[in-house]
């Protein structure tokens, strides 16, 4: 069989022992009306208004996005744009609360088809909470209900520091399990696997013990990066390839992230939309690695001061993990849905390397999981040479950045596959 | 709070630079060098010296008037000093070793722009040009442990000696007092004559395995390599294991052919290199003029390479053919 290229990596997986620690609401959150993959949601709520968590407070007439949901009680006090750290201008809605946490009338629903699922995950605001941020409901609601036969959980979690998948894991197993169980049912899939990287025992063995006897197999992982990337992942479990230009459902196979697939569970069990985020907590920074239960819309700022983190050391934030991770350009960013971590680093390590010439070494050719040149494609990108980028494939780079991570010359070559994705689409649209 | 640092993912990165992967192949050449002052006295020492701080000074000069970044950090004309000085006999005038330091530097290596962009390996083409310009001098070889440097007694190779050249084993037995060939244990210590740093198979082996275990190179160019001169040799009727021990084989393989900007980067353009150069070793030490031959197939197989690199491409994972535009 055919073994994926991948990288090993030092795992930091300090804030492992963390429990979650719930954070007290704050003053005051300010909720993105974009927490997800595709269209930004239209704020449904006017200033002066007091909304209660739980609360719808945007939405969008565009099948492809995702509604958001007050994560507070409180009063909204104005409704302003800022630019998210991806550089898009967004609304937010900013809301005073009250802390009193007052919710949304809510009831426990039930979901036995592939329209009810649907229904139920759109609902619950849910997009992947794993990073990427695609809508449940969009991945859930595939033409032809048989077409699936395979539902592959992603508890790789193979970025390191980050430990918040891993926290769901032992703290809710059981919400894990219900929610692959009613997926299953819904969409009629005979088969599935959680797939975790083996550095993680303690999880692998627990729901190990939960699915003894069950159709769900919990597949333990090298902890190779990038083991928790979508094709790497399928293949490394159902060993199915996804093609060029396909989704995985064309192969038979839904990937959830498996905090969202818990959540699923939860707002079936309570009519409670996602309100709340676990983010995990660390970096050169932080003294104390933590994972907090975080309302979203809060700033990270506001957070830093609950795990008491020292500001002024920070030279550099993610949101998310040190390989495909964001860099925040203010503290004061609202944490978002798919947010699974946030690390600071100090002057140290926030400093990007110099870059040196190529030496052809091929070690980036080496660690590629999806088998590219990313010397060859640099290369091309400088010439603008748009039929050797084609050629060699640029579209398929899932921007792991493991290729930048080896580099002895310490190219940005996954920035500047990125920057040949944009090229090309700009190129082939005239 | 002072500005936050903004940059492009990953933001971590391995602790491998270039300059660290240079400072390795000079620690694996050092059994070499030691061997070699071992075998052929001071001067050999003196010779690696002189071409260490000529290839440098003459990359910082290239450098200077090419008003490009200097590159000497980087340790990379190190490297190069090194190989062609372990590539040259302990006779060599210092002049021709200053030349070839030229050829390999200025000509072979910054003409082309610098490291990573050359096509042919700097130490290499400066020992196949030395040898075009300057056989005489470099095939002057002594005998070891003769430590008289420029006045040392002449001597012949194994391989002239295989070589039949008559003339080689009678006047290397006239002025030596009987030219016989080495042992096997004589040829893997390096007792014998020839260039300072080829001769101990055992020192560059040492020097092959660190290589390996720090993951500077993959053994399959040099494995690939000695086992074709192996096989080869043995079909065409020759002693396989005296024709791996023998001549630059071992610093070819293991220095030269192993070099990255100019051998494929895929594991079966690589062995394809190390297949293709074997061959080629074993035609011109069986049909050739020159008894040896390591250092024309490794600089005739690097010329191949970007071909080898195209033919043996890899295949994305779920990639689908491209169609050709008509």
């Amino acid at each position: 069989m055919l073994k994926l290229n991948g990288l090993k990596l030092l795992h930091y997986k300090n804030s492992q022992d963390a429990g979650t620690v719930e954070m007290p609401v704050p003053k005051a959150v300010r909720i993105p009306m974009v927490q997800h993959m595709g269209a930004p949601c239209v704020p449904v709520v006017k200033p002066g208004e007091r909304v209660l968590a739980g609360q719808l407070i945007g939405d969008s007439d565009q099948a492809f996005s995702v509604p958001v949901h007050s994560s507070v009680s409180g009063t909204v006090k104005a409704i302003e744009d800022y630019v998210s750290s991806s550089g898009a201008l967004v609304k937010r809605v900013v809301i005073e609360t009250d802390q009193v946490q007052e919710e949304i009338p809510h009831a426990p629903r039930t979901a036995n088809t592939q329209a009810e699922l649907v229904k139920a995950a759109r609902d619950a605001g849910l997009a992947g909470l794993g990073g990427a941020g695609f809508p449940t409901h969009i991945k859930l609601n595939y033409k032809d209900v048989d077409r699936v036969d395979a539902l592959v959980i992603n508890a790789a979690e193979c970025e390191p520091y980050i430990t918040s998948d891993y926290r769901e894991m032992l703290e809710c197993p059981d919400d894990i399990l219900n929610g692959v169980k009613t997926v299953m049912k819904c969409l009629n899939i005979q088969k599935a696997w959680i797939g975790i990287e083996d550095n993680k025992p303690e999880a692998i063995s627990l729901l190990n013990q939960k699915t003894a006897g069950t159709n769900i197999k919990v597949e333990a992982l090298k902890s190779i990066y990038p083991q928790g990337a979508e094709k790497v992942l399928i293949y490394n479990t159902t060993g199915r390839i996804i093609e060029e230009g396909e989704i995985p459902a064309d192969k038979g196979v839904i990937v959830m992230n498996v905090t969202t697939v818990a959540n699923l569970w939860r707002f079936l069990q309570t009519g409670m939309p996602l309100t709340h985020k676990r983010v995990t907590i660390d970096g050169s920074v932080v003294k104390k690695p933590m994972n907090v239960r975080v309302p979203l819309g809060t700033m990270v700022s506001d957070l830093l001061d609950f795990a008491g983190v020292d500001k002024d050391q920070v030279k550099k934030a993610l949101m998310g993990g040190p390989m495909m991770g964001t860099p925040l350009d203010t503290l004061d960013t609202p944490i978002i849905k798919n947010n699974n971590a946030i690390l600071l680093l100090d002057e140290k390590d926030a400093a990007p390397p110099k870059t040196t010439a190529c030496i052809k070494c091929g070690r980036c050719a080496d660690v590629c999981p999806m088998n590219l040149l990313p010397a060859q494609l640099e290369k091309a990108f400088d010439r603008e040479d748009a039929e050797t980028l084609e050629t060699l494939k640029v579209n398929l780079c899932i921007n792991c950045g493991s290729c930048t991570y080896v580099c002895p010359a310490k190219r940005n070559l996954a920035q500047k596959n990125q920057l040949a994705k944009g090229f090309l689409k700009r190129k082939n649209q005239g | 709070m002072s500005q936050l640092i903004v940059s492009p993912s990953p933001h971590i990165r391995s602790e491998r630079t270039t300059r660290n992967i240079m400072l390795d192949v000079i620690i694996a050449l050092c059994p070499a060098v030691i061997a070699s002052v071992i075998l052929f006295g001071w001067r050999a020492f003196l010779i690696e010296a002189v071409c260490v701080a000529s290839c440098v000074l003459i990359e910082y000069l290239c450098r200077l008037l090419m008003k490009r970044e200097q590159t000497i950090g980087d340790l990379s004309a190190v490297v190069t000093g090194l190989l062609l000085a372990l590539n040259l006999p302990v006779t060599i005038p210092m002049w021709v070793a200053v030349f070839g330091c030229f050829i390999a530097i200025a000509v072979t290596k910054q003409l082309f722009g610098g490291i990573g962009q050359n096509f042919a390996n700097p130490a290499i083409a400066a020992r196949v040009i030395l040898l075009a310009s300057f056989g005489g001098y470099m095939t002057n070889f002594t005998a070891p442990f003769d430590y008289s440097g420029v006045d040392a007694v002449a001597s012949a190779t194994p391989l002239a000696l295989l070589a039949g050249g008559a003339d080689a084993v009678a006047s290397a037995s006239s002025a030596a007092g009987g030219a016989q060939l080495p042992s096997l244990m004589q040829m893997f210590l390096g007792v014998k004559a020839g260039c300072i740093g080829e001769v101990s198979a055992l020192a560059l082996l040492m020097g092959g395995v660190y290589l390996v275990a720090r993951r500077v190179i993959k053994p399959i160019t040099p494995l690939v390599f000695i086992g074709a001169v192996f096989v080869f040799s043995g079909i065409l009727g020759a002693d396989p294991v005296y024709q791996i021990l023998s001549g630059g084989l071992m610093i070819g393989a293991i220095f030269m052919a192993t070099d990255y900007a100019t051998t494929p980067t895929t594991n079966w353009g690589k062995a394809v290199f190390g297949l293709g150069a074997g061959l080629l070793t074993v035609l011109i030490r069986q049909y050739g003029n020159y008894p040896e031959g390591v250092s024309f197939a490794i600089l005739l197989m690097n010329i191949l390479t970007p071909q080898i690199d195209k033919l043996l491409t890899r295949k994305p994972l779920g990639g689908k053919k491209v169609e050709k535009h008509a």
